[in-house]
């Protein structure tokens, strides 16, 4: 076989010389034309997506997945309902939300209604592509703390989420009775729960240590009820945190694998009896429902010693309004998103979704409908935003810690180097 | 660039003929319109027009871009202000500087090389074998192409749950045949990690090069090993006078697309190890992912995949130098 490539590098330049110089004029704006064509027509399409009829707002969000997707597209109709408006909803994979949004605010083709992961809220905050709630008049009392400081950028409040999220400590109900350990309180009780319930295929806990923000995630409980502090991760506290996860990899009480569970991974190895213990958050309460002969409770993680705080990371989606400059479909925005947030609203996403509302007062209300998120109710009470003092900076500390951990348990390092060597990082 | 100038002073024989030739023709007929080099240069661009329409956009457009974005501070807030200063060399230095870059860049060699080797030895074993005909060789053949077919995010995701340390099948078969007391860490240790992110990707690399290979054993005319087995040419002989030299304008093809399609691997280790464990598998298109797409420092972003431009640009040059080599023996 001869390749039809190899005669290409000598062709064209025998071709070329037969010309004489010809009018260079007439060529030059053949080419512009032929290139513009394609791009005028190009730009025009882009154009078009942006003004959908009036009366018709569009909304971006990222529950691609069921039931989410359905639970939130109801709650979103009712609140549109309400105002009398019609949504056009578009859902992306939840990766490739914040590209979409980079694209549509370099074309000027934002949505009327945003949804964003809280933490990359005080980034697109910063860029003013976003309305602020109080010249909108959407109401922001009563919320978490953490939500609060999660959707504020510069004095101002930009988004709210209707219902929240947190991890906790996952367990076993019926493997702890056996090996009559209690559920763990303190981090002394859980290297020994841990260490006691590891066994006969089966790790005393699972949690996510993957390099990526998701192990960040998973380690912040240690590392905030420690007392350690994102704006300065290289102290000791911290290195105790990371100490306590290195030990529990290192005596077998945790996989090794650990470092490349994402929290999905994590849930399977606890819902296959290999792991007694888990850290995970509530949206894999639904997954678990099904599974025959599995019987688990829920605490908050351990903490240092008897009597610390166990300080949760607050997770959860907030939503927003861009500034599209189009100052009537901005307040229908808000008017429908006032709607979404109606206590009525939270509570029934809430229930659906186990998610605890963001509203603080709902707490009792809710707990009578979703009783299992006792704890998890508790813990978002006080939980922390990842970005509340690190702001739009907050990526590089995440990456950081990341590091540290993977540093740290794949024993490259011992944690207090592995924090110093992922600090040298920022 | 020097031939750009070469036709306006003294055209190569052979086309000056040519166009001898067109002026002889067009000498006896009616006179068009437009005279007939403006038509010839007209009907030229037509056809290329289309063609260069779609290399400016797709390609030049990105590219230029993506060199100017390398020094320019290129945040999230580009996007909607339309701001990005110019910065220099900064992006640059900030990324050589930075504690990443020697792995990143000491990986991307290792995980390029070990990939090509394995690659390419295994396909061209792989191509010599099917070259002889036994049953069933043709299904064989198209067997061969799976690992091809399946989506790259999909095959790594089946080979990180094959590849569990204490879950995975591969560990499962190794600790019951007794090969190994207890599971190995092919994903979750740092020595090894990227041994084996560059053996899945070997994988993902073989049908590529041994259906090239193949396709360029089936160009040797088999009358040239009769000949040879005439002589008394041993098997290995064949291959080292015959195979080989006959193969390799093919070879250099493979290696040469090979390099450039294991410098922009991406999806297998995203998808394997994530760049971990403690940056083991973080690799330069890894690193310039993370910093565009997970950090937003679109600019330090633009600055690494601009160094890969240039490394991939480099053996595209070794390749044309080659094919020309080729194509004048």
């Amino acid at each position: 076989m001869t390749m039809p490539q190899m005669s290409s590098p000598a062709g064209p330049r025998r071709a070329a010389p037969g010309r004489e110089p010809g009018p260079p004029i007439s060529r030059r704006a053949f080419t512009a034309a032929g290139l513009a064509a394609p791009l005028a027509g190009l730009l025009a399409g882009c154009g078009r997506g942006a003004d959908a009829a009036p009366g018709v707002l569009r909304v971006l969000d990222s529950y691609g997945n069921e039931p989410d997707s359905t639970f939130i597209g109801d709650a979103l109709t009712k609140a549109a309902d309400a105002v009398g408006v019609e949504l056009e909803r578009v859902s992306v994979d939840g990766s490739a939300l914040i590209q979409k949004v980079l694209q549509q605010g370099s074309s000027g083709t934002l949505p009327d209604i945003l949804m964003l992961d809280n933490p990359n809220l005080q980034q697109i905050a910063a860029t003013t592509a976003l309305r602020p709630f109080g010249e909108l008049g959407i109401p922001t009392d009563g919320y978490a703390e953490g939500i609060l400081d999660a959707c504020t950028y510069d004095g101002q409040i930009y988004g709210l989420a209707p219902t929240v999220n947190t991890i906790a400590l996952f367990y076993d109900v019926r493997a702890l009775d056996e090996a009559g350990v209690e559920p763990p309180t303190t981090w002394e009780e859980l290297r020994e729960a841990a260490a006691a319930l590891t066994g006969d295929g089966r790790h005393g806990i699972a949690f996510c240590a993957s390099a990526d923000y998701e192990g960040t995630w998973q380690f912040l409980p240690f590392f905030w009820s420690s007392g350690a502090d994102e704006t300065a991760i290289d102290s000791r506290p911290a290195a105790e945190a990371l100490g306590l996860l290195q030990d529990l990899v290192a005596d077998g009480s945790a996989s090794p694998s650990v470092v490349n569970w994402g929290q999905v991974e994590v849930k399977d190895q606890f819902v296959a009896g290999r792991a007694a213990m888990m850290v995970n958050g509530p949206w894999q309460i639904p997954g678990m429902a099904d599974v025959e002969g599995l019987e688990y409770d829920v605490v908050e993680i351990p903490v240092p010693a008897a009597g610390a705080t166990s300080v949760a990371p607050l997770g959860g989606e907030v939503w927003t309004v861009p500034a599209t400059g189009d100052s009537t479909k901005e307040s229908l925005a808000a008017e429908v998103l006032t709607a979404f947030f109606s206590d009525e609203s939270q509570l029934a996403m809430g229930a659906e979704r186990y998610t605890v509302p963001g509203r603080t007062a709902l707490a009792e209300q809710y707990l009578r409908r979703r009783p299992e998120m006792e704890t998890f109710t508790e813990l978002v009470g006080d939980a922390r935003a990842r970005t509340a003092q690190l702001g739009a900076d907050w990526p590089d500390a995440a990456t950081a810690l990341y590091t540290a951990v993977q540093l740290a348990l794949t024993r490259q390092a011992s944690p207090a180097e592995a924090l110093a060597r992922a600090e040298e990082q920022l | 660039m020097s031939t750009t100038t070469a036709p306006t002073t003294a055209p190569p024989l052979g086309a000056s003929a040519a166009d001898d030739g067109a002026s002889r023709r067009s000498a006896g007929v009616v006179r068009p319109r437009l005279s007939m080099p403006t038509r010839q240069r007209l009907i030229t661009l037509l056809f290329l027009g289309p063609a260069i329409a779609y290399m400016a956009l797709f390609f030049g457009y990105p590219l230029v871009k993506n060199i100017i974005m390398g020094f320019q501070d290129y945040t999230i807030s580009t996007f909607f202000t339309g701001e990005a200063p110019w910065v220099g060399w900064s992006n640059y230095v900030a990324v050589i500087t930075g504690p990443l870059f020697g792995t990143a860049l000491m990986n991307t060699i290792i995980f390029t090389i070990g990939s090509i080797a394995g690659q390419f030895l295994l396909g061209l074993g792989l191509a010599l074998f099917f070259r002889r005909r036994f049953p069933l060789a043709g299904v064989l053949r198209s067997l061969l192409l799976l690992p091809w077919l399946i989506p790259l995010i999909v095959a790594s995701a089946v080979w990180k749950w094959l590849l569990d340390t204490e879950t995975g099948a591969l560990n499962r078969l190794l600790m019951n045949t007794g090969i190994v007391d207890s599971g190995i860490p092919w994903l979750s240790s740092p020595d090894l990690a990227l041994f084996t992110v560059i053996m899945v990707n070997i994988w993902i690399g073989i049908p590529f090069n041994a259906v090239i290979l193949h396709g360029g054993l089936q160009g040797i005319p088999e009358e040239l090993y009769e000949a040879a087995s005439i002589d008394g040419a041993s098997r290995w002989h064949a291959f080292r006078h015959i195979t080989w030299p006959m193969l390799r304008p093919v070879v250099s093809v493979v290696l040469v697309l090979g390099v450039v399609y294991t410098l922009k691997v991406l999806d297998v280790i995203l998808g394997l190890t994530g760049g971990g464990p403690a940056n083991a598998t973080q690799i330069l298109s890894t690193q310039a992912y993370q910093l565009s797409f997970t950090t937003f420092d679109f600019g330090q972003g633009a600055a690494v995949s601009n160094m890969l431009i240039v490394l991939a640009l480099l053996f595209a040059v070794i390749y044309l130098r080659l094919n020309r080599r080729a194509v004048d023996e």
